[in-house]
């Protein structure tokens, strides 16, 4: 038998970074993926993106950083894979890198990972998210395994007390993939209109922060989610007064990608 | 613009002050509300409303019982370890002093000097299967009955129940998931504390790590629970007493980690606890084969590894120390002489002080060490099993329960060993806090025992 080589082997070989390195600008829109850990988040990742996949670090973290692209409508679409985590407000390093990414990071869409078979649990930081951005999907995933288990979630009212589209989703299988993009892009061209619910604050909290919400929209006009910032800053949150006292608020203000 | 963002910071630091101190535990709170109320609308579950996990977290984290629960369980796996450990360590023990008889044998044929042979064989040699001998069959059984418990998710909440206990001491909450480690290595649990965000309750974590044995010093804690807690009962509740002494100790370095970092949060440490979130995450099926790849290769094999290799030397010194001779005493003996009166005030004597040096670089020698000091070169006891053990030490060396009993809180309290200090002075980058963590459990160590000796002869002097 006679072996025929293409002319290099390495350039036809899926691993070949031509494919698989993101470089800048190849993408048209960022979606990141948030989600509880163990909720099948990664098992989403890498059925959204085959091996178009790049592994790092977040800039000066040890955590590990997964990033992919894949095309969907005609459009390029970079996923970025943000930690698991339970919440957003602890200063553990993968609750930082989430939350920094979702208000610095300024992706076009959240797609929100939930496990139906816990949805209170999982609720917990989609309420979170919820308050940092408009613009999510939440993909209810391991409906096959809810289903086994008895547990009947009622999308639709779900979709409706969160204010954001939910689709339910079999990662494994790639059962409601197509749903969840098509929905994703609907809500990135705006064809989608979300509301997303907000977290009914404690009455000393929601004053401070109606204190608050005004000044920091009088330095920085049209900021997106003040809310949540200001929220952070009566946290004492050190990324945020940083990018109070450096301006870099005023990139977001502006609507500029950083 | 500057002033702008200067009283936007000022307004946030000023309200901040304003809210309610607890004012994050209300996000939190209400955030729960949310989750709450529509998880309630939205979720149907057909049949039990309470899923098992909930259960069990219901009466694993109960406000009552979650902790004493706890206890309970750790005694149990004591008690596995104990028993269980027995005979595989009276097999291999025979097993490797056989090998030490006939090893000496063919050296002497083959005409090897016999300085040497002893020196490799009785020194050396000895060292080694001592600690494989005594070390191996407690770690074969704690470890996978350790990593299955880790495996299930069961340690998060150990860190909830004890939480109130470390905020009441000024300490955070995830120092439990550090002591957790401690169990295992000190210095992976001096690791482990980067998991702690806030740098001053790290520090404390960092600091009383040490007070939680790691298993270089499980087996003697197992033996002398075996040894001189299990004799002064009857037969058939040698295996409770036994488990219930290792308990104690246990339970001594707890109550000493709570003391210390109580102390440390008032006075060089002083600050308030922060606070977090701690999920409790679902119970997983523990994958049988993992536990048993984390636990043997992980941690029975490398640690078994690290005191072999640290044995061999120590061994060897020993043995030099207890062959040379000065005059008519041999360097062990005048070595020893010279730190008994120290060893006496606190119940132990000069030789088990002379092995605590000896044994810095690992606690896992300590025994060995002690046994070969009292055993030398010249008069020869085949260790074969506890009995003979029990018979070196309590006939020959007059050991007594005040023996066991300081040489057990010294073992828990003292400093740690060479590798854990070095991974303190890495982890905080100070030379201050690596001698802080060296002298103040030493410091701790001596004073307790000497009360503790002190206390016992008194007693035992009116009595």
């Amino acid at each position: 038998m006679k072996l025929r080589l293409p002319k290099s082997s390495c350039e036809t070989c899926p691993l070949y970074p031509r494919e698989w390195i993101l470089e800048e600008g190849k993408w048209d829109y960022v979606v990141a993926l948030a989600g509880n850990p163990n909720t099948g988040k990664s098992t989403l990742f890498n059925a959204l993106t085959g091996l178009r996949q790049h592994v790092g670090n977040w800039p000066g973290k040890t955590v590990t950083r997964a990033e992919g692209g894949f095309s969907f409508g005609g459009k390029k679409y970079k996923l970025v894979d943000l930690p698991g985590t339970y919440s957003l407000l602890t200063m553990s390093q993968e609750e930082e890198i989430a939350r920094d990414f979702l208000i610095f990071g300024q992706p076009d869409a959240v797609i929100v990972v939930m496990d139906a078979t816990a949805l209170e649990r999982n609720l917990n930081l989609t309420l979170q998210i919820l308050e940092i951005t408009p613009r999510v999907v939440v993909a209810l995933n391991l409906m096959d395994e809810a289903r086994r288990r008895g547990i009947r979630v009622n999308v639709r009212g779900l979709s409706r007390e969160l204010g954001v589209p939910v689709v339910p989703t079999v990662a494994r299988t790639g059962q409601g993939l197509r749903r969840l993009l098509e929905t994703v892009e609907g809500v990135i061209e705006g064809r989608i209109e979300t509301k997303p619910r907000r977290i009914p604050l404690d009455p000393d909290l929601e004053r401070a922060v109606q204190v608050l919400v005004p000044l920091i929209l009088k330095a920085f006009p049209g900021l997106p989610s003040v809310r949540w910032i200001a929220l952070r800053l009566l946290d004492g949150d050190p990324s945020i007064r940083k990018a109070v006292e450096t301006g870099d608020l005023a990139k977001l203000a502006r609507g500029v990608k950083s | 613009m500057k002033s702008e963002i200067r009283e936007i910071l000022e307004t946030a630091d000023a309200l901040r002050r304003q809210l309610p101190e607890d004012f994050r535990d209300r996000l939190v709170e209400s955030i729960y509300t949310e989750a709450e109320s529509i998880t309630q609308k939205v979720v149907h579950v057909e049949g039990d409303p309470l899923s098992w996990e909930e259960r069990i977290d219901r009466i694993v984290t109960h406000p009552l019982w979650g902790l004493p629960l706890m206890v309970l369980g750790l005694a149990v796996i004591f008690w596995i370890t104990i028993v269980g450990a027995n005979y595989p360590s009276e097999l291999l023990a025979t097993i490797l002093f056989a090998i030490e008889d006939w090893g000496s044998k063919l050296f002497a044929a083959l005409h090897v000097p016999a300085t040497l042979s002893n020196f490799l064989w009785h020194g050396v040699y000895r060292g080694l299967a001592w600690v494989v001998s005594v070390m191996l069959p407690p770690m074969a059984i704690f470890f996978p009955l350790f990593t299955l418990l880790e495996d299930l998710g069961y340690l998060p909440r150990v860190a909830f129940n004890m939480d109130w206990l470390f905020k009441k001491v000024g300490a955070h909450g995830k120092q439990a998931l550090t002591m957790a480690m401690g169990f295992g290595c000190n210095a992976a649990g001096v690791v482990a504390t980067r998991i702690i965000e806030s740098p001053r309750e790290r520090l404390i974590a960092i600091l009383t790590n040490n007070f939680v044995p790691c298993n270089g010093r499980w087996p003697l804690l197992i033996m002398l629970g075996s040894l001189f807690f299990a004799s002064v009962v009857p037969p058939q509740y040698r295996s409770l007493a036994a488990t219930g002494a290792v308990l104690g100790a246990v339970i001594v370095g707890v109550a000493f980690t709570f003391l210390v970092s109580w102390f440390l949060s008032r006075t060089m440490l002083r600050g308030e606890p922060s606070a977090f979130t701690l999920e409790l995450p679902p119970y997983r099926r523990p994958s049988v084969l993992r536990v048993l790849y984390t636990s043997f290769i992980e941690r029975t094999v490398k640690i078994l590894w690290r005191a072999v290799y640290m044995a061999a030397p120590s061994g060897g010194l020993i043995w030099i120390l207890a062959n040379v001779h000065v005059g008519s005493h041999s360097l062990v003996q005048i070595l020893s002489s010279w730190l008994d009166p120290l060893g006496h005030l606190i119940g132990l004597d000069g030789m088990i002080l002379l092995a605590y040096i000896v044994a810095i670089p690992a606690n896992e020698i300590v025994i060995p060490t002690i046994i070969m000091g009292y055993t030398g070169a010249s008069t020869m006891v085949e260790l074969e099993s506890l009995e003979a053990l029990r018979h070196l030490l309590v006939d020959q060396q007059d050991w007594t329960l005040l023996t066991a009993v300081s040489l057990m809180l010294f073992s828990v309290l003292h400093n740690p060993c060479s590798t854990t200090i070095l991974t303190i002075w890495k982890e905080t980058g100070s030379k201050k806090w690596a001698a802080v963590g060296t002298f103040l459990p030493l410091a701790v160590a001596f004073a307790t025992t000497f009360l503790v000796a002190t206390i016992w002869r008194l007693l035992g002097g009116l009595l």
